[in-house]
């Protein structure tokens, strides 16, 4: 078996820190753009936010969207750009804080876009605040003793919010462990080829760890992440998938 | 023979690698590369190029041949 990751995407050390999840999206990424010969077809708009950083990690056209706006752009270069794969990536922060309303409305009108949304259940480039996704009882610098949930809510999960839309694909899948990896792969692979097939908005959210602003060591992480957070974030396809 | 090439230049030491190996293949050496981190080696008699480390690096340091 030969493993190469692609050269789209290893011209250039990343930028990210030691354990984090957005790497390992981003060669998924481009692992299938290459399998299906869309690499210079390919058109991504990244947010203000460490996904930003792939700025300088691939090589594809992309666009640095205002913060928040990623999705949006993304929707507007597929109606000028209609031949074209158009993928927005961006974080939680952006996609269920500043940018909710975009993708409330992008799910509402089912636009015909790619999404892929790195979810670490904080604000990972300002320091590792508290963000919708934080988990109940989760300390971050902004909530010290813990999330109160009673007071801030629980985290905010996309499958809830998007059960009444009739949305192209709606996944989650996690970047830690060589099994789950390959289970994401699969998911954003189905994306891309809904999104081909002119399905309407095909949307992977991917659980990734922050090891820095979880103060844990990766591995620590990693088990945080399996065990704490997939029981508030569950893994699997949720519409447009083959299993229920 | 080479099984597994590695660029440790890239390696950020964060160690997935090293828990994900299932043949223990995969261990911390004495090396720093030039960013500071403590770069792993890899023993290539034990390794089985079950592509393992390859997934879950988040920087792109394995090449499985």
């Amino acid at each position: 078996m030969k493993l190469k990751a692609p050269d789209r995407i290893t011209f250039n050390t990343s930028g990210f820190c030691p354990g984090c999840g957005h790497g390992v999206a981003g060669r998924l990424i481009a692992e299938v753009v290459e399998e299906m010969g869309l690499a210079d077809k390919l058109i991504t708009t990244v947010d203000v936010a460490c996904g930003s950083l792939h700025l300088t990690d691939w090589h594809f056209d992309t666009v640095m969207a205002a913060h928040g706006r990623t999705l949006v752009t993304a929707i507007g270069l597929k109606k000028v750009r209609p031949d074209n794969p158009v993928m927005a990536y961006y974080g939680d922060g952006a996609g269920y804080a500043i940018g909710m309303a975009e993708t409330m409305h992008a799910g509402l009108r089912n636009d015909n876009v790619i999404a892929i949304v790195v979810n670490n259940a904080i604000y990972g480039m300002t320091g590792g605040q508290m963000a919708p996704t934080t988990l109940p009882g989760q300390k971050t610098t902004s909530s010290p003793y813990g999330k109160d949930a009673a007071r801030f809510g629980k985290p905010f999960r996309i499958e809830d919010a998007y059960s009444g839309f009739d949305i192209g694909y709606l996944a989650r899948g996690a970047l830690v462990g060589a099994a789950n990896i390959n289970r994401a792969k699969k998911m954003i692979r189905k994306a891309f080829e809904k999104h081909m097939d002119n399905q309407g908005l095909c949307y992977v959210e991917l659980l990734s760890p922050c090891p820095t602003n979880w103060n844990l060591a990766p591995l620590k992480a990693k088990d945080f992440l399996l065990e704490e957070m997939t029981q508030h974030f569950p893994l699997g396809e949720f519409k447009g998938g083959d299993t229920k | 023979m080479e099984k597994n090439r590695t660029d440790v230049t890239r390696c950020k030491g964060c160690g997935y690698c090293v828990a994900e190996c299932p043949k223990q293949a995969i261990s911390f050496g004495e090396h720093m590369n030039a960013k500071g981190y403590l770069t792993i080696v890899v023993d290539q008699e034990k390794c089985i190029q079950c592509g393992s480390c390859y997934r879950v690096c988040p920087d792109n340091v394995f090449e499985i041949l």
